[in-house]
């Protein structure tokens, strides 16, 4: 866009919302398609509560109701059978995908940003959990975690906004319910204070959750030579240098570093750690982020 | 121009670009690459990353000396280097280029050609016209002077001719000048000779002349002579020089026809003498097959050596009628003959019985008045093979009773009884003298001396025929000598005696001539002019300037006065002529002809042959400056780090494809290939095509595809196979899959197809197709391996995959596909032509004509019968080549197109014709 910022209400607002509409669909039917490799079912507590599923007989014992005999069962034997179902009681996950300017970089033409990539993997995980009947709501959005289809498309709209204008992003995590699940989706590249004060924030509420570094491959392999002036994607940061090549090893050495304390931060407040690169596959990433919410329930 | 060695500068002011190098080095060094600026997120982990100390902003020192070499190189192209100028000073105005073209120069020719195409680049670029003559060859209009560049595409095409300058033309070259002025260049051949003087003389008159002379000595090796028994060769050279070593060959045809070697020699020319001469003793067969001696290795005419009657020794069988009387030598009847014929003919003694076995040239029979039946046969039988049988009157036969009452087999002439006896003491009259020869006699043209008388003979029967057979004749008109032909030989009957009883003949020179113009004798060296007068002789093979031999077909015959003045030209040139039996090889150097290098006045300047071309070094340094241009780029490309990723490839493969400026243009013409299968496909399958293979001799892809046109216009006259015109199909590119039939005739020098094209000619043939193969020389061999292209045949075919092959058999469906044949003649009426063998098992039924055979179409047939000649027609539709004599051979032709017939018949029925259900039909058809 060579304008502007076009406002509300301008002209442009059709054709905004056009482009809006347009990359709505394709999102969230490629998250559907990425979630139902997963999914295969509603999942369940795997004990015994409130819910809709049979969950098992077992004998009368004092203190039960004996509204909640099950006839049937019983008259088929001498005892008294209680019918039980499951307890499936919701979750709340808040996700919060980073959109500063750093995740629009891609180091190939052929590769996804890491913003694309981050937005297909937000939303698949929201579909898997919609479906499995939790609350899923998006930190950028600040509404509170809901669940149900509509929240599904709610979620993809707010992910289809255009970026910030930062070059690095921080979790916001404005109204995160106690006790909820959080993951945080970004390259972590910026400031690592602003991650430590939300994982703090967060562990204050017992929230518990994941922390899924996305990179593109060049971001780790560094292949630049000769003469070069780095700059970041918003254009804030400038680094010079006459040979690129020498810096290779010791920007590694840094990235490393920057792994393993997110890593330790996450080790220390109860969290996971993963990293993901957009030259692999989406749905490794998928499996690892609904596992790591498994794990962390 | 500025002179540095052997390399001349054109621009040399130029080069004082080169003094800015070291201060370009300065600025170049100071000038570090240019950043590229790049996004990146990671930038964040880099802030305060410092670079090494020893990095510098500056270039490194070899990209510094790339770009300097690049530099040096342009301004050195510029300046127009040139490889060893030439520096003299050429003149104006236009400029005559004179190269003798003589036999002298086929030699060192291809150094000639080199040395006028450098003539006309200098005079090119001094913007002379040129005119290029050969003195052999000399222009019949007036001189025309072209530009230099339009008579150098001449140059190439010129070649020297085996004959000296005619001084007449000369004259007459010369008159036509008139008073142009120009400057002359003449390419000598080193030959001092009459014509040179005048020739001289009228250029200098016209301008500057220079001469340009060298090249190795002219070497020729005069006739060969026939002496005691050895053949004398004579080398002769025009410079006396070192030592020199020769290897002559002698070349004739072994006894399976094939031109090879038969004898060498080495000899050597000792230093300073002019000539040498070496002999060489040869058995009489060996001697009788040679047809030329050689300088080895010597390309020009006057190495070659033809030879003639003179080499060869005629077997000559003597038989008498009446035992020899001891002591009376001189009385003998082939005492004369003896003498005559000894020098220059083998004598063969024996019966007549044992003679004939050895297959003499000629058998005399002197006084033999009756043979026995077995005799008389066998004679006739030698005669009728080409033999000469010479019979000589004398009392026996003039009191015999032969051929009397009616013609002899063995006498030309019938004779009447009894003798006549003229000037004896008995009869009046002076004896005869011969009356002058007549034209159509063989004699024609011999002097006949007045001490010739006859006294007695055998007088001829008057007759009809008489008249014709009459080869000499007395004064008073009675025959003398009478002739008769006998199949391809023929009979001569002397009226006289072999000896002096009845004629002063055998005393006499001229029946030493008279036998040898009857080529019972052959004449023992170079005949004079009386010998040759009234004699017409026809070229047979001729000689061209490098001394190889060609047919000589359309030359006109040449008179025997002509031949004997040797003076060679377009009409006469050196070779082989022939007149009737003998023959006589005019050969470039006579016997006595001395070679006497050319003495040019002080005053004309003398060059060598050797030239140094000047080279044009520009073009290549300013490609070498490209290059490093190129270099540069990539190795600038590398240092910055750009030379990456997919932008970075293609940048790479650019600079090296401008390292490497000649890169085939590839793509295109896989696309035009492509457009041309299609087409090709489209053609060969719309309709029936017949093809046959380029065999990549023009005439004989030309002869194939005529005698498909006519095979293929027979067919559509005749069948329902209505074929459009053939094509020729290249094994290598073209697919084979269209075609049904290939026609593939075998030369000998047809390359052998690749790999490729062989797997594709065995799918054909596994596919169903057709291949005939012919040999074409059904004429001079059965099929085998015995003739050149038979084994060529042989070669081609290992690798196809072809089943075991038979005679064609008598019933095979060929026989009846369309016609009902049982020959398969072309041009040539071989019966060897052979097809896919029958199966094993195959048997014949009872009542059945044919066998059941095989259910395949054969894939070969192989034969030698130059179907392709037979069946070829012209646009017009009429034969073009003759096919046997007469009616027989029109019928030959139409067998021959209805072999063709049943053939594509076959093709493209398969044994629909073997099929039992026509048996009814055939049967009647064949009246069984």
């Amino acid at each position: 866009m060579s304008e502007a910022q076009p406002h509300q209400g301008s002209p442009h607002l059709r054709s905004r919302a056009e482009g809006l509409a347009a990359a709505l669909p394709p999102l969230l039917a490629q998250a559907e398609h990425l979630a139902s490799t997963v999914l295969l079912g509603e999942h369940g507590r795997r004990r015994a509560g409130m819910g809709d599923e049979f969950w098992q007989y077992r004998h009368i014992a004092p203190g039960d109701e004996a509204r909640e005999i099950d006839w049937r069962r019983s008259a088929k034997s001498d005892v008294h059978f209680i019918r039980q179902k499951e307890w499936q009681a919701a979750q709340s996950v808040v996700i919060w995908v980073d959109g500063s300017q750093s995740m629009r970089f891609s180091g190939d033409r052929n590769r996804p940003a890491k913003a694309d990539r981050a937005r297909l993997l937000a939303l698949a995980l929201s579909v898997l959990l919609v479906r499995g009947g939790e609350r899923v709501g998006l930190s950028n959005i600040g509404a509170p975690p809901r669940s149900g289809q509509l929240q599904l498309v709610r979620i993809a709209e707010a992910l289809t906004e255009s970026l910030s204008d930062e070059d690095y992003g921080t979790p916001e995590t404005p109204g995160l319910p106690s006790h909820a699940r959080a993951v945080f989706i970004s390259d972590f590249m910026g400031d690592m204070a602003g991650v430590e004060a939300a994982l703090a924030k967060a562990a204050d509420r017992d929230v518990r959750g994941a922390l899924f570094q996305i990179l593109d491959p060049v971001e780790e392999a560094f292949p630049f030579d000769g003469r070069t002036i780095f700059q970041s994607m918003g254009g804030t940061l400038e680094h010079e240098t006459l040979k690129a090549g020498d810096l290779k090893q010791r920007y590694l050495e840094r990235l490393a570093e920057r792994k393993d304390r997110l890593e330790q931060l996450s080790r220390v407040s109860g969290w996971l750690y993963g990293c993901h690169h957009t030259g692999d596959s989406a749905q490794a990433a998928l499996l690892w982020l609904y596992g790591a919410l498994e794990r962390a329930r | 121009m500025w002179m540095l060695g052997p390399i001349g500068f054109t621009a040399p002011l130029l080069l004082l670009g080169l003094l800015a190098l070291p201060i370009l080095w300065i600025l170049l060094r100071a000038v570090p690459p240019a950043p590229i600026r790049r996004r990146f997120p990671g930038v964040a982990l880099l802030l305060g990353l410092a670079d090494d100390e020893t990095q510098t902003d500056r270039t490194p020192w070899w990209l510094l000396l790339i770009r300097m070499l690049a530099a040096a190189a342009i301004i050195i192209g510029f300046a127009g280097p040139v490889l060893n100028p030439q520096v003299e000073d050429t003149g104006s105005g236009p400029l005559l280029v004179v190269v003798d073209g003589t036999w002298a120069d086929a030699p060192d020719w291809a150094r000639r050609q080199d040395r006028i195409a450098v003539l006309m680049e200098e005079a090119g670029r001094a913007g002379r016209t040129v005119a290029l003559i050969q003195r052999t060859e000399l222009p019949a209009g007036p001189l025309e002077f072209l530009s230099a560049d339009r008579v150098a595409t001449e140059v190439a095409g010129i070649e020297p001719n085996p004959w000296e300058p005619d001084p007449e033309a000369q004259a007459a070259w010369i008159e036509g000048l008139g008073d142009a002025r120009f400057d002359t260049v003449w390419l000598s051949d080193g030959l001092e000779r009459e014509t040179r003087a005048p020739m001289l003389e009228a250029l200098e008159a016209r301008g500057r002349v220079r001469v340009i002379e060298g090249g190795r000595p002219v070497q020729a090796l005069a006739p060969v002579l026939y002496e005691d028994g050895e053949v004398l060769l004579n080398v002769r050279r025009a410079v006396t020089a070192g030592d020199a070593e020769l290897t002559l060959d002698a070349i004739g045809r072994d006894p399976a026809g094939t031109e090879r070697v038969l004898a060498r020699t080495e000899m050597t020319i000792p230093a300073g003498a002019d000539g040498a001469e070496t002999a060489l003793s040869l058995p009489p067969e060996l001697r009788n097959r040679i047809t030329r001696f050689q300088i080895a290795g010597l390309r020009s005419a006057a190495a070659v050596s033809l030879t003639d009657d003179s080499l060869k020794r005629r077997e000559v069988a003597l038989i008498a009628g009446r035992d020899d009387r001891e002591g009376l030598e001189l009385l003998s009847p082939v005492h004369y003959l003896r003498q005559a014929l000894a020098p220059t003919a083998d004598l063969l003694d024996g019966g007549l019985m044992d003679i004939l076995p050895a297959n003499p040239d000629a058998i005399v029979l002197a006084d033999v008045a009756r043979l026995a039946p077995l005799e008389q046969d066998a004679l006739l039988e030698w005669i009728d093979e080409g033999g000469l049988l010479v019979r000589f009157a004398g009392p026996r036969l003039a009191a015999s009773d032969v051929s009397r009452d009616e013609l002899d087999p063995l006498m030309p002439v019938r004779l009447r009884e009894g003798g006549r006896s003229i000037g004896g003491a008995m009869s009046w009259g002076e004896p005869r003298t011969l009356r002058p020869f007549t034209e159509g006699s063989p004699f024609f043209g011999l002097t006949i001396p007045d001490e010739v008388t006859v006294s007695s003979q055998v007088m001829a029967q008057p007759d009809p025929a008489l008249g014709e057979r009459v080869i000499a004749a007395l004064a008073d008109g009675t025959p003398l000598v009478t002739r008769r032909p006998i199949g391809a030989g023929q009979v001569v009957l002397f009226h006289v005696t072999a000896n002096a009883e009845w004629s002063t003949l055998p005393l006499s020179g001229l029946f030493v001539e008279m036998l040898e113009r009857l080529a019972v004798s052959t004449r023992p060296s170079m005949p004079t002019i009386d010998d040759l007068t009234g004699t017409t002789w026809s070229a047979d093979h001729v000689l061209d300037g490098f001394g190889d031999l060609h047919d000589a077909e359309t030359l006109p015959g040449v008179s025997g006065e002509r031949l004997a003045e040797r003076r060679f030209g377009r009409e006469m040139p050196p070779g082989l002529y022939t007149d009737g039996e003998r023959s006589l090889a005019l050969n470039v150097l006579a016997e006595d002809d001395a070679l006497v290098p050319a003495s040019w006045p002080a005053r004309i300047p003398v060059e060598g042959m050797s030239i140094v071309r000047e080279t044009r070094l520009a073009g290549p340094i300013l490609a070498v400056a490209l290059m490093l241009l190129a270099l540069d780029l990539l190795a600038s490309l590398w240092l910055s780090g750009r030379l990456r990723g997919g932008r970075g490839v293609f940048a790479g493969m650019l600079a090296l494809a401008l390292l490497l400026p000649s890169a085939p243009p590839a793509m295109a013409q896989d696309a035009d290939a492509e457009g041309a299968d299609d087409a090709l496909a489209i053609a060969a399958t719309g309709e029936v095509v017949l093809a046959h293979v380029i065999t990549g001799d023009p005439q004989l892809d030309k002869l194939a595809d005529a005698g498909l046109r006519g095979l293929s216009e027979g067919l559509f006259n005749r069948t329902s196979v209505e074929p459009a015109e053939p094509m020729a199909v290249n094994l290598e590119t073209d697919e084979l899959a269209f075609f049904p039939f290939l026609y593939w005739p075998v030369s000998e020098n047809q390359p052998i197809p690749t790999a490729e094209a062989y797997a594709r000619l065995n799918r054909y043939l596994r596919s169903g197709g057709m291949i005939l193969f012919d040999t074409r020389d059904a004429d001079i061999g059965g099929y085998g391996g015995s003739t050149p292209t038979g084994r060529k045949l042989q070669q081609l075919a290992a690798p196809l995959d072809i089943p075991p092959l038979e005679p064609i058999p008598q019933d095979h469906v060929l026989t009846r596909t369309f016609y009902l044949l049982q020959d398969f003649p072309g041009r040539y009426a071989s019966r060897d032509v052979w097809v896919e063998s029958a199966p094993e098992d195959a048997e014949l039924a009872d009542g059945m004509p044919f066998r059941n055979l095989n259910d395949n179409v054969t894939p070969v047939v192989i034969g030698g019968n130059d179907w392709a000649s037979a069946w070829a027609v012209d646009r017009s539709g009429a034969p073009l080549y003759p096919v046997g004599r007469g009616f027989a051979g029109e019928r030959q032709r139409e067998l021959a197109l209805r072999f063709g017939v049943n053939l594509i018949m076959h093709v493209l029925t398969g044994n629909y014709k073997s099929d039992q259900v026509h048996v009814p039909a055939l049967l009647d058809r064949l009246g069984q």
